[in-house]
C-alpha cells in the first residue's frame, strides 16, 4: 500500500482513541464466557470496537475467534457477560437480528445457491429486498460505490472464489451495517485480490461502517487495522495498535512464546522421479466442480514440491486422483516409481509406496469414534500389524504410543477416541502415521493448518527428514509463506490447471500471485524447456 | 431450571453396557405397569412372563430351540449393521433356506444317510445367501436402497414358499393341506435333551466366529471402517461394494441355516407356517445387543424367554400372544432411546442467566 490511505487511516486511528475517550464504541463485550464441554471457548472476553474502526481479532486456531463472532452475530449464546450494542447492553437472539441491528457477516464459507443468479441468491437472505430488478440496480450500485465488480444476473456457479465473496459481501452492505464482520477473508484470494478488498475495507471505514477483522495473518492486520485484541486460549492476552507492533511481537503474543525457526536444507540435491504425472485429466462428478486439465508433474525423490492455489480450484480432485480415491482413465497418467497406477485404487497406490495426509482430518484421515490405535491400523495393517487375517492389538497400541510420543499428541492415551483431539493433535497423529509408515512417496494437503506454530516447526522438520532419506513429498496449501519456507519448488494449480514448476527463490509472491488467478499461460510460453513445452510437443 | 443434553467429551463406555441394562429395568416398570392396567397381579404376570417359563427343563430346551435361530439371524445381521448395510430381509432368506433345505431332503426322500443332513445345510445356506444376494446386487450394481428392496423380497418368499407346499412339494401323501411330507429321522437333527438338539452347536459356532471376526479380523475392522466413516474407508481403500456383498452373503446364509435349523429340529417338515418371525426379531436382538456378539447371545436368550412368556401369559393369565411383541418392542424401543446417552450426558441447570447488575458491576472496571 501507498502513502495515502495510510495518512487516512493515521487520521482514522486519531479518530479513534479520540472516541474512546469521550464517545461509546459501536460494539462492546464485557466479560463474555462461553463454555463448551471439556473446552473454556471464551473466558471472560471483553472488547470494544470504535465507530468506524477497523478491528482485528486475532489469534490462532482455537483460540476462541469463531464462538466470539458466533456469539456476536446471534448464533451462540453465551453463558456469561454482556453485549453493548452503540452503549445499549442489547441481547442478540438470531442472526436476523443482528442483522436488523445493523450487524453483518461473511463467513468463511460462503452461503450461495450455484445455480441461481447473484440477484435472486441476495433477494433469498433478504428481509424486503422488493422485486429481483430493483435489487439487481441496488445490487449494481453498491458494487460499483465500493470497488467490487459483480454483475447481478450471472449465475454464481459461474463465479470465482473472489466473486463470490465480493456476493456476500455486496449482500451485507445492502443492509447498510453499521459492523460488518469478516471471518478469515483472505484465505480463499490472491494478493492481488487481497489489496482490492482492503481498498474497500478503508473506504467502508472512512464511511463510518466499524469492521471486526478475524485473521491469523500478521501483516495483513498490520496494514489495515487500527486496533487488535489478541486472543489465546480463549482469554483476551493483549489489546494494541498493530501499526506499533512487528509481526514477530504480534505472533509471540497470539502464541505465546518465542517462535522457532526451521532451516531448509536444500543442498540435498533431487534423484530419480518417484512420481509422475502425464497429461492427467479428470472429469468432476459435481456439475459445478473443477475438472483437472492436462497436469504434468514430477517429484523426485529427495526434494519438496510445493503446489499454492486458492481453495477450489482443483485442489481436492488433483489430490484424490493422485491418492487414487478418484482413479484416472488413462493408467499411465499416474506413475509411482515408474510403475504405472492410474486406475488402481488407493490400498495398490500405498503398497507400492504412497502415503497421504488428506484435507478433512475427522472422517476422512480419521474414524472419529475409533481409538488413535485402531487409526493407527487405517493406514498402516500393511505393515506387521495383521497376522493371518487377525489384528495384533500390542502391535497397533505401540506404533500409535511411538507416533503420539514423538509428535507429541496430546490425548488420554492411544485408546481414546479421534474424536476427543483437537484438530492440530489429531493433524499431528496423522501426519506422524504417515511418516511413520516410511513412505516412498507422501503427499500432504494443508499440513500445517489449525496446528499451533510449536506443532508446525515439529511437522516441517519431520518433513524435511524424510525428504533427507530419499522421498519424494508433495504439498498443497493456501499458506504461501509456509511453501516459501519449506519447498524446493513451487507450482499454483488454477482452475484445475497446474503453472510449470519453478525452484524456489526464482519467482516472486507477486508472480505466485498472478498465477493463483490463473494467468500463468503467458509464463509458460517465455519459460524455456518448461514442462508445459514438453506436453505441447506430444 | 431446565433438563439439557450436553454432548459428551469421549463416548461413555459405562452407558455403552449399563444402558440396555437400565433398558431391561424400563421395559419390566413397564411391563408391570401395564400388568395392573390389565386387571392382573403386576408380580404375577412379571413371573409368569420372564422366569416361569424356564423353572423346568424342558422349558430351558424350548428356550435354546428358540434361541437358536435368532442368535445365529442376528450375528449374521449384524456385520451389515457395522457396516451401514441394512439388510432387514432376513426373514425372506430364512424362509428360503427353508425351502432350499426342504427341498433337497424331499429330493433324496425316502434316502436318509449322514450326507443327506451335510447337503442340506449347505442348501439352506446357499438358498438364503442367493436370496440376500439379490439386493446386493441391485445395491452395489444400481445403488437402489436395500431396505426397500429386502423388506420387499420378503414378501415374495413368503409367497414362494406358499406355491413351493401347495405345488411341487406338496406331501403326495397327503389330503392337499399345504404343507410338505415328513422328514426321515435321519434327516434331522439328533436330540441332545427334551427338545435341544445338536443344532444348538451351530449356534455356538457362529457366536464364536462372529466374535473373532467382529473384534480381531482386519475385515471386520474394514466393515466398521465402512460403517462410521464412509469417507475414510475410500481413503484408506477399503471398498464399500465389498462390504455390501459381504454383509448380504454372510446375513443370507445365516438367516438360510437358521431356517434350514427350525426346519430339521421342532418340526421336521414344510409346514404352513414355521417362522414366528425370526427374521424381524432378530433385528431387534442385533441392536438390544448393541452389535457384539456376546451382547447378542444374551439379548437372543432374553427374546426367546420373551416368546415363551408370551405363550405362558396366554395360558396362565388368559392375555393375548401379541403381548409377547408388545415386550419385545419396548425392549428395542428404551435400548435405542439410551443410546443417546453414550455420547450425550444429562445436565440439570439451575438458573442459566447472571442478572443484569451483576454483569455491568464487572464491566465497568473499563
Amino acid at each position: 500500500m501507498a502513502d495515502a490511505p495510510d495518512n487516512t487511516a493515521a487520521s482514522a486511528l486519531g479518530d479513534v482513541s479520540h472516541r474512546r475517550d469521550h464517545g461509546t464504541a459501536q460494539l462492546e463485550l464485557r466479560g463474555i464466557t462461553k463454555q463448551y464441554p471439556g473446552v473454556l471457548a471464551n473466558d471472560s472476553i471483553s472488547l470494544a470496537v470504535a465507530p468506524g474502526g477497523v478491528h482485528a481479532l486475532l489469534g490462532e486456531n482455537g483460540a476462541g475467534k469463531s464462538t466470539l463472532v458466533k456469539i456476536i452475530y446471534g448464533v451462540v449464546k453465551p453463558d456469561a457477560g454482556e453485549i453493548l450494542w452503540a452503549g445499549e447492553p442489547t441481547m442478540i437472539n438470531s442472526p436476523a437480528h443482528a442483522r436488523r441491528l445493523g450487524i453483518g457477516m461473511v463467513f468463511q464459507h460462503f452461503n450461495l445457491f450455484d445455480t441461481l443468479t447473484v440477484a435472486e441468491n441476495i433477494s433469498l437472505g433478504m428481509e424486503g429486498a422488493g422485486d429481483l430488478k430493483s435489487l439487481a440496480g441496488r445490487v449494481s450500485e453498491i458494487s460499483e460505490r465500493y470497488g467490487l465488480p459483480i454483475n447481478p444476473h450471472q449465475h454464481v456457479h459461474a463465479l470465482s472464489v473472489g466473486e463470490r465473496q465480493r456476493v456476500e459481501i455486496v449482500r451485507c452492505l445492502l443492509q447498510n451495517p453499521k459492523l460488518l464482520i469478516m471471518d478469515e477473508p483472505t484465505s480463499v484470494l490472491t494478493p492481488q485480490e487481497v489489496e482490492k478488498l482492503f481498498v474497500t475495507l478503508k473506504r467502508l471505514g472512512s464511511e463510518g461502517c466499524s469492521i471486526l477483522y478475524i485473521s491469523h495473518k500478521l501483516e495483513e492486520i498490520r496494514e489495515l487495522c487500527d486496533d487488535a485484541t489478541v486472543l489465546r486460549g480463549g482469554q483476551v492476552v493483549a489489546v494494541c495498535d498493530p501499526r506499533k507492533e512487528t509481526p514477530k511481537s504480534l505472533a509471540e503474543m497470539m502464541i505465546g512464546s518465542e517462535i522457532p525457526v526451521i532451516k531448509r536444507d536444500d543442498g540435498a540435491g533431487a534423484g530419480a522421479p518417484r512420481l509422475e504425472v502425464t497429461m492427467l485429466s479428470l472429469a468432476s462428478d459435481d456439475p459445478f466442480g473443477t475438472i483437472l486439465k492436462d497436469i504434468d508433474l514430477t517429484v523426485r525423490a529427495g526434494e519438496v514440491l510445493g503446489i499454492a492455489g486458492v481453495a477450489g480450484n482443483g485442489q481436492k480432485e488433483f489430490l484424490m486422483a493422485l491418492s487414487g480415491e478418484k482413479p484416472v482413465a488413462d493408467n499411465d497418467a499416474v506413475k509411482i516409481d515408474g510403475r504405472a497406477c492410474g486406475r488402481i485404487g488407493p490400498a495398490a497406490r500405498r503398497s507400492l509406496g504412497l502415503a497421504f495426509v488428506p484435507e478433512e482430518r475427522l472422517g476422512r484421515g480419521a474414524v472419529p469414534e475409533m481409538s488413535l490405535a485402531k487409526n493407527a491400523l487405517l493406514t498402516g495393517y500393511r505393515t506387521g500389524m495383521v497376522r493371518r487375517g487377525l489384528i495384533q492389538f500390542d502391535r497397533i497400541a505401540d506404533y500409535a504410543g511411538r507416533v503420539r510420543e514423538a509428535y507429541d499428541v496430546k490425548s488420554a492415551g492411544v485408546d481414546a477416541e479421534a474424536r476427543s483431539l483437537s484438530g492440530g493433535n489429531l493433524q499431528k497423529f496423522i501426519i506422524g502415521r504417515e511418516i511413520g509408515l516410511k513412505p516412498g512417496i507422501l503427499l500432504l494437503a494443508y499440513p500445517t493448518w489449525g496446528v499451533d506454530v510449536g506443532a508446525a516447526t515439529t511437522i516441517h522438520r519431520a518433513i524435511m527428514d524424510l525428504k533427507a532419506s530419499g522421498a519424494a513429498i508433495l504439498i498443497v496449501s493456501e499458506d504461501l509463506d509456509e511453501l516459501f519456507e519449506i519447498c524446493d519448488r513451487l507450482a499454483v494449480i488454477a482452475e484445475g490447471r497446474l503453472s510449470p514448476v519453478v525452484n524456489n527463490g526464482e519467482i516472486t509472491i507477486e508472480e505466485i500471485g498472478l498465477w493463483m488467478s490463473g494467468d500463468f499461460d503467458t509464463a509458460a510460453r517465455a519459460e524455456p524447456a518448461g514442462a508445459g513445452e514438453a506436453a505441447d510437443a506430444r | 431450571m431446565r433438563v439439557k443434553l450436553e454432548p459428551r467429551v469421549a463416548s461413555s463406555q459405562w452407558m455403552r453396557y449399563g444402558g440396555p441394562v437400565m433398558a431391561l429395568a424400563a421395559t419390566v416398570i413397564v411391563g408391570a405397569i401395564l400388568f395392573a392396567a390389565l386387571g392382573k397381579n403386576p408380580a404375577n404376570g412379571i413371573y409368569a412372563f420372564f422366569i416361569a417359563p424356564v423353572t423346568t427343563l424342558p422349558g430351558v430346551a424350548d428356550l435354546l430351540v428358540k434361541a437358536t435361530p435368532l442368535v445365529i439371524c442376528a450375528i449374521g445381521l449384524s456385520i451389515g449393521f457395522r457396516g451401514n448395510v441394512w439388510n432387514i430381509g432376513a426373514e425372506g432368506q430364512l424362509i428360503v433356506g427353508a425351502v432350499c433345505g426342504g427341498a433337497m431332503a424331499l429330493a433324496f426322500y425316502p434316502d436318509d444317510g449322514w450326507y443327506v443332513l451335510s447337503f442340506m445345510v449347505l442348501a439352506g445356506m446357499a438358498g438364503g445367501m442367493a436370496w440376500a444376494a439379490i439386493p446386493a446386487f441391485l445395491r452395489s450394481r444400481f445403488n437402489v436402497n436395500e431396505i426397500l428392496t429386502s423388506l420387499m423380497l420378503t414378501y415374495v418368499a413368503i409367497e414362494l414358499w406358499k406355491y413351493m407346499i401347495t405345488g411341487p412339494l406338496l406331501d403326495p401323501g397327503g389330503s392337499s393341506f399345504p404343507q410338505s411330507r415328513e422328514f426321515p429321522p435321519g434327516t434331522l437333527f439328533g436330540v441332545i435333551f427334551e427338545s435341544a438338539r445338536t443344532s444348538v452347536l451351530f449356534a455356538v459356532a457362529v457366536i464364536l466366529a462372529g466374535w473373532l471376526f467382529m473384534t480381531r479380523a482386519l475385515q471386520g475392522f474394514k466393515v466398521d471402517v465402512v460403517g462410521q466413516a464412509i469417507q475414510a474407508a475410500h481413503y484408506a481403500g477399503f471398498s464399500q461394494r465389498r462390504v455390501v456383498w459381504l454383509s448380504f452373503l454372510v446375513a443370507g446364509g445365516a438367516a438360510g441355516l437358521a431356517g434350514l435349523i427350525e426346519i430339521t429340529g421342532p418340526i421336521k417338515q414344510l409346514p404352513l407356517k414355521f417362522t414366528p418371525g425370526y427374521g424381524f426379531v432378530a433385528i431387534i436382538v442385533a441392536f438390544v445387543g448393541r452389535l457384539h456378539p456376546v451382547g447378542m447371545t444374551i439379548a437372543a436368550l432374553l427374546m426367546a424367554l420373551m416368546f415363551l412368556g408370551g405363550d405362558e401369559l396366554q395360558f396362565e393369565l388368559n392375555l393375548p400372544p401379541a403381548i409377547a411383541g408388545m415386550f419385545q418392542g419396548l425392549l428395542l424401543f428404551f435400548v435405542l432411546a439410551s443410546e443417546v446417552l453414550i455420547r450425550f450426558r444429562i445436565r440439570v441447570i439451575r438458573s442459566a442467566r447472571r442478572t443484569a447488575p451483576e454483569a455491568s458491576q464487572a464491566g465497568a472496571g473499563e
